[in-house]
């Protein structure tokens, strides 16, 4: 029995040093040229290049070691987990759940509110610009963003690739009408939405009778089409100049961010003169406008219209032959996302102060599609840990210092942002296909199963 | 009550393209009557199923529905003159739950009478009782079935359309089907008009039945009439059952 064993495992060390070294050979062969052989300018202005083997040799080691690993160690250490699990007879969706995943919901949103305040009391408000500005607010533009998405991919199952047009259709309403009419955030910020909306409308009609591929491909053009026009209509947008000064949002008009104004929110209140002050009152907007956007997916997804996106996600036919009328159907997800995207991008223009077209690129809406996929559609706390993972992530990488003790002094983290993104996904495509929350929770219940089932029943569902 | 006419399909011919499907299709639908319609594969039954739904549309005639015409109105206005249709291929929401799949069929009356119908097709179809929380892709082919019709009859439908239910179910279930089908005609009156590929069954369920060949109504008359009948005999049944 024993020698058994022992032969399995020197076989298994066997594989996995050989897959290892095969490993090594492939990485070197792929990033022999990307990453071996470097050009650059020198002095004279040619374009020559150099060899880094350190780099390559550290490139190699690291998937040459990685392979070693999941193959010694990582695979058995899984199918051991999956057997055990086999054996016990244990189902993966266990109705006992900890405390913490029962109130997850409850910890994050107490967790959300308390972050600023933490964070100024931890680094004081100088120090604390950084987490609630470059984390704290820029994740949660993105986990609006997504959500807003999500209704009409995750729920509606329309594929669009160019959802920032919406999201520049709500941060230049914003921009243009409060520098040229001097309206305040809290007029615009429902007129952008409004805006966007209608503009998903304008969207949705040319597209109604397309599905999936061609439907992907049209939004994508449509959302170059709004950044063109961003760029070219120079007497309005200033082309890529953009637009600056855009003016901030003020506490409902009462007291303003301003220094120079006399109803200077932190001289009022007593605080010391800083801009944190003015990005905390920015997270708690943007943190009141993702619970709006949650709050209206949650309560759509179990009316008549709700019911019909997902439905219409699943089977067009089917819905038709039921009564649904698709056309509405269609535009509403189109209008209901675009205005999301729309409320999104008037917050974007109040917290930048300043908005370009070099804003709103494809690669945003390619990124705010994989929060959402990655996320697993339709799941909005699978999104919001996706938005978390991915923007935050790549923020992170930003404060990497010790990277370049690793890779030499001219490494620049931020550059590998995307190589990490793909590589995220690739990982959690392979292990989790439907996304990090792929369950979708039923939203019909009879009376007498609503005691049964008690996980269900926290929402107060009806 | 029967003998009064609900649907009336009157010399329709639909078009694939340049193709034409029907050629001068004449069918009628007695109130409280099961009408089913039987021929080989491709004589245009479903075609016929889906013109009389408006997806596609009748290019000459007209399908009357309670003294309607309703040859041009769009599939889904179709739908809510109560013509509850269980298509072809059963095409349930996979993703949704059992319950969820029934709601969707109850949306004409924004779920008014959910409940009281809800018990009602669980107690046609216990099965699907015991599978209301589990997502409809989740099923067995005869369960996607029952799922199928009794998200028809969520509508309230004066008219049920069926579509070969019997597709590639065991012939258990089949029988189980159509026994539901029988109940449902004889205790609520419902008026069913079922296009099959199965004769024989279909036959020995209907009060009257069409023979479709290639795009026209070749006979017409009583289940009986056309069990017994050579013709029908040597084409559909000899050949199917054994």
């Amino acid at each position: 029995m024993t020698t058994q064993a022992e032969n399995t495992s020197s076989g298994l060390m066997a594989k996995a040093v050989k897959e290892g070294i095969f490993a090594g050979f492939i990485a070197f062969g792929m990033f022999l040229l990307y990453v071996g052989i470097e050009t650059y300018q020198n002095i004279d202005n040619q374009l020559v290049w150099r060899t880094r083997w350190g780099l390559l040799a550290v490139f190699v080691v690291v998937a040459a070691i990685g392979r070693f690993l999941t193959v010694a160690f990582f695979k058995p250490m899984v199918d051991r987990r999956k057997l055990a699990k086999a054996k016990t007879g244990v189902l993966e969706i266990s109705s006992e759940k900890s405390f913490f995943h029962k109130h997850f919901l409850k910890i994050a949103l107490i967790a959300l509110l308390l972050y600023p305040i933490g964070s100024v009391m931890l680094f004081g408000p100088q120090g604390s610009l950084k987490y609630v500005d470059n984390f704290g607010i820029q994740i949660l533009i993105y986990v609006m963003l997504a959500w807003g998405l999500n209704i009409v991919v995750g729920l509606a199952g329309l594929l669009d690739l160019g959802y920032v047009a919406f999201y520049a259709v709500g941060a230049y309403s914003y921009a243009l009408l409060s520098a040229n009419f001097g309206l305040s955030f809290w007029v615009l910020l429902p007129l952008a939405g409004i805006l966007a909306g209608f503009w998903g409308v304008i969207l949705g009609f040319p597209v109604l009778r397309l599905r999936g591929d061609y439907l992907a491909i049209v939004t994508l053009a449509f959302g170059e089409i709004i950044r063109l026009i961003l760029i070219n209509w120079t007497d309005v947008t200033r082309g890529t100049f953009g637009i600056s000064g855009i003016a901030k949002a003020s506490v409902f008009g009462i007291w303003s961010f301003d220094v120079s104004s006399p109803n200077y929110f932190p001289k009022a209140m007593g605080l010391a003169t800083s801009s944190a002050w003015y990005k905390i009152f920015l997270f708690y907007i943007i943190l009141a406008l993702c619970l709006i956007t949650a709050y209206v997916t949650i309560r759509l997804r179990r009316m008549p219209i709700g019911r019909a996106w997902e439905a219409l996600r699943e089977d067009e036919i089917a819905c038709r032959s039921l009564g649904i009328n698709t056309v509405a159907t269609k535009l509403t997800a189109f209008a209901t996302g675009a205005m999301f995207g729309g409320f999104a991008g008037s917050f974007f223009a109040t917290r930048q102060g300043f908005v370009s077209p070099e804003s709103f690129v494809f690669l945003e809406s390619a990124v705010i599609l994989a929060i959402v996929v990655l996320g697993g559609m339709g799941s909005l706390t699978g999104i919001a840990i996706a938005a978390v993972v991915m923007v935050g992530g790549t923020e992170l990488l930003r404060e990497m210092e010790f990277l370049k003790l690793i890779f030499g002094p001219d490494f620049t983290p931020e550059l590998y942002r995307m190589l990490l993104f793909g590589l995220a996904m690739i990982i959690v495509m392979l292990f989790k296909p439907r996304g990090f929350v792929g369950s979708r929770e039923p939203t019909a219940f009879l009376k007498e199963r609503k005691a049964v089932s008690g996980s269900f029943t926290k929402e107060g569902h009806g | 009550m029967a003998g009064e006419n609900l649907l009336k399909v009157q010399g329709v011919e639909t078009y694939y393209g340049n193709i034409r499907a029907l050629s001068g299709v004449d069918v009628e639908v007695n109130k409280g009557e099961i009408v089913s319609l039987i021929g080989a594969n491709g004589a245009g039954k479903s075609t016929l199923m889906m013109t009389i739904c408006g997806s596609p549309q009748a290019k000459t005639g007209q399908v009357i529905f309670d003294g309607e015409d309703i040859t041009r109105l769009p599939t889904h206005l179709i739908a809510r003159k109560r013509i509850a249709q269980s298509p072809e291929g059963r095409r349930i929401f996979p993703r949704m739950t059992v319950l969820e799949n029934l709601q969707m069929g109850a949306n004409l009356d924004n779920l008014k009478y959910f409940k009281e119908d809800v018990e009602k097709i669980f107690v046609l179809f216990p099965r699907l009782k015991e599978r209301q929380s589990q997502r409809g892709g989740t099923l067995s082919g005869g369960e996607q079935q029952m799922l199928s019709i009794g998200r028809a009859l969520m509508a309230r439908p004066k008219l049920l359309l069926l579509d070969e239910p019997s597709l590639g179910l065991a012939p258990l279930i089949v029988k189980g089907i159509f026994e539901a089908i029988k109940k449902l005609n004889q205790e609520e009156g419902l008026t069913v008009f079922l296009v099959e590929q199965n004769a024989f069954a279909a036959l020995k369920l209907s009060d009257r039945a069409y023979v479709m060949v290639n795009g026209r109504v070749t006979m017409s008359g009583s289940g009986k009439e056309l069990l017994a009948n050579p013709e029908v005999r040597a084409a559909y049944l000899e050949g199917g059952r054994h």
